[in-house]
């Protein structure tokens, strides 16, 4: 399976560019084209605000490009039923409904089997509170969960383990590597941290 | 062991069993006690004033302007007619034309917020359009105008405050539902293949249903106190009908000769049931929200 951005080109707004003044006029991004493989680990570096987010929005179907195409497998990402290219978000405070409690969150599209929680420090004690009764590192650890069914074949990781201290990080990384080496996913990891690219990525793509 | 050391302790030692003790109530459970106690004085003086026999409160010229005693707590009026069961029912009677009324404007408010957050712009326009034309005008000379051309009376204020209650609320759901369609956990409900129907019902209606309740409670002290407030000018509820608004622009005519009381007592009646319903409205806000639901 290949995941491909085709010559993406995207400006907030669709408007007439009054943002970014560096002479770009305001395209965030500008012909971009990036592809990923089944069972490879992509690497996106680059400075704040270049469009590392909003090319693995745009990448997710989150957000449609100006111009340009995203293709798995050569088609369009499918528009309803369960999306194969799931994207883990900077801000798991805001990807949970304040008002589920962390099972139902954790159950909403599989259910994780015992080692998967008990190898991301899912506990049970956490599973009948509230996303407000938790810290950004624990949630992110349940949205991190919540993705890993039989049914994603890619994964894109925006920034997701900078809420987390260095021990977590790395047993996240671990088990997310595990899980993406068992059921072949492509994983794209977005990140400031030349280390951890370095470290977790097969491949690395300098944007800006 | 003192609450405070609890959370100090390493797991093992909390995990220890502790001897049974009485708990001592928890803020979740004083609210709720607060709220019920709230509900049951308000039903108390509904239905006090629905069964009420006509006789309580009937004309006696021999006991007029009598000051509060046992056997008249509130008083007497001009007519000699017993201000408290005539308050209660005059309480009683706006409580109905307050809990109509606020049922029908929640329901506009609900319906408008929601369809104009979900329809589209243009309807989002002409929605927002009417909710500024009823919140530019001065709410009483809206309420007057209304219950005047429908000839006053009971109808035309219930009417009246029904037409003239929803735009807050409209505003309140729009933004609310305006906000969680674009909120990033409805976002990926979609993208984990949640259909439209379990997204809406499931994501969003909880949390629409705590605010429109909240809503409604807050719309009660308004109406109430808007009925009372067009009745007292004289465009409401006849004078012969038991009610706050007339027992209160009636003391107006005595209360210069000394009769304090024919105004004190129902006007503190008034205030103390706007005052649960704002502590109910308070209270059931605190009880809905995560943040403070478990404390």
């Amino acid at each position: 399976m290949r995941l491909e951005a085709k010559d993406i080109r995207f400006r907030y707004g669709g408007g007439s560019g009054a943002r970014g003044g560096d002479g770009r006029s305001g395209w965030v991004l500008d012909g971009v084209s990036l592809s990923v493989e089944a069972g490879e680990r992509v690497g996106l570096v680059g400075p704040s605000g270049c469009g590392k987010t909003t090319l693995a929005k745009i990448l997710a179907g989150y957000l449609a490009p100006t111009s340009g195409s995203v293709l798995l497998d050569g088609a369009p990402l499918p528009a309803r039923g369960y999306c194969p290219v799931q994207m883990i978000f900077q801000h798991p405070e805001l990807s949970v409904n304040p008002r589920w409690t962390m099972r139902r969150i954790l159950t909403e599209n599989w259910t994780p089997d015992a080692a998967l929680a008990d190898a991301l420090g899912l506990e049970d004690a956490w599973m009948n509170r509230w996303p407000a009764e938790l810290s950004g590192g624990e949630l992110q650890r349940f949205c991190i969960a919540r993705v890993l069914g039989p049914r994603t074949r890619f994964l894109l990781c925006d920034e997701i383990s900078t809420m987390l201290d260095a021990i977590t990080q790395a047993q996240v990384w671990r088990l997310l590597l595990d899980v993406a080496e068992q059921n072949r996913l492509g994983l794209l990891v977005v990140t400031h941290n030349p280390a951890l690219a370095a470290r977790v990525c097969t491949r690395v793509v300098e944007m800006g | 062991m003192p609450d405070a050391m609890q959370g100090l302790l390493p797991d093992p030692l909390r995990s220890l069993p502790s001897r049974p003790r009485l708990r001592a109530p928890n803020t979740r459970r004083w609210l709720l006690a607060a709220v019920t106690a709230c509900l049951v004085y308000l039903l108390v003086v509904f239905v006090w004033g629905r069964v009420m026999s006509p006789d309580l409160y009937a004309v006696h010229y021999a006991d007029k302007f009598l000051p509060p005693d046992a056997a008249h707590p509130f008083g007497t009026d001009f007519m000699g007619r017993d201000m408290f069961h005539r308050a209660i029912k005059g309480l009683s009677n706006s409580l109905v034309i307050g809990v109509v009324a606020s049922a029908v404007s929640s329901v506009i408010g609900l319906a408008f917020g929601i369809l104009s957050a979900v329809i589209g712009k243009a309807f989002d326009k002409a929605v927002l359009w009417c909710v500024d034309l009823c919140m530019g005008l001065p709410h009483l000379v809206l309420l007057i105008l209304i219950s005047f051309m429908l000839g006053k009376g009971a109808y035309g204020i219930t009417v009246g405050i029904a037409l003239t209650h929803w735009p807050e609320l409209t505003r309140i759901i729009r933004a609310e539902v305006l906000q969680l369609r674009a909120a990033p956990y409805v976002l990926a409900a979609y993208k984990m293949g949640q259909s439209r129907l379990r997204v809406a019902l499931f994501h969003i209606v909880p949390h629409v249903v705590p605010v429109y309740l909240v809503g409604v409670v807050l719309l009660f002290p308004h109406a109430i106190m808007h009925e009372a407030s067009i009745t007292f000018l004289g465009f409401g509820l006849p004078a012969e009908t038991p009610a706050i608004g007339v027992i209160l622009s009636e003391a107006m005519k005595h209360i210069a000769t000394g009769n304090w009381w024919l105004a004190l007592f129902p006007g503190l009646l008034l205030l103390v049931t706007v005052i649960l319903f704002d502590l109910i409205g308070d209270g059931v806000k605190k009880l809905l929200n995560p943040h403070s639901g478990n404390l």
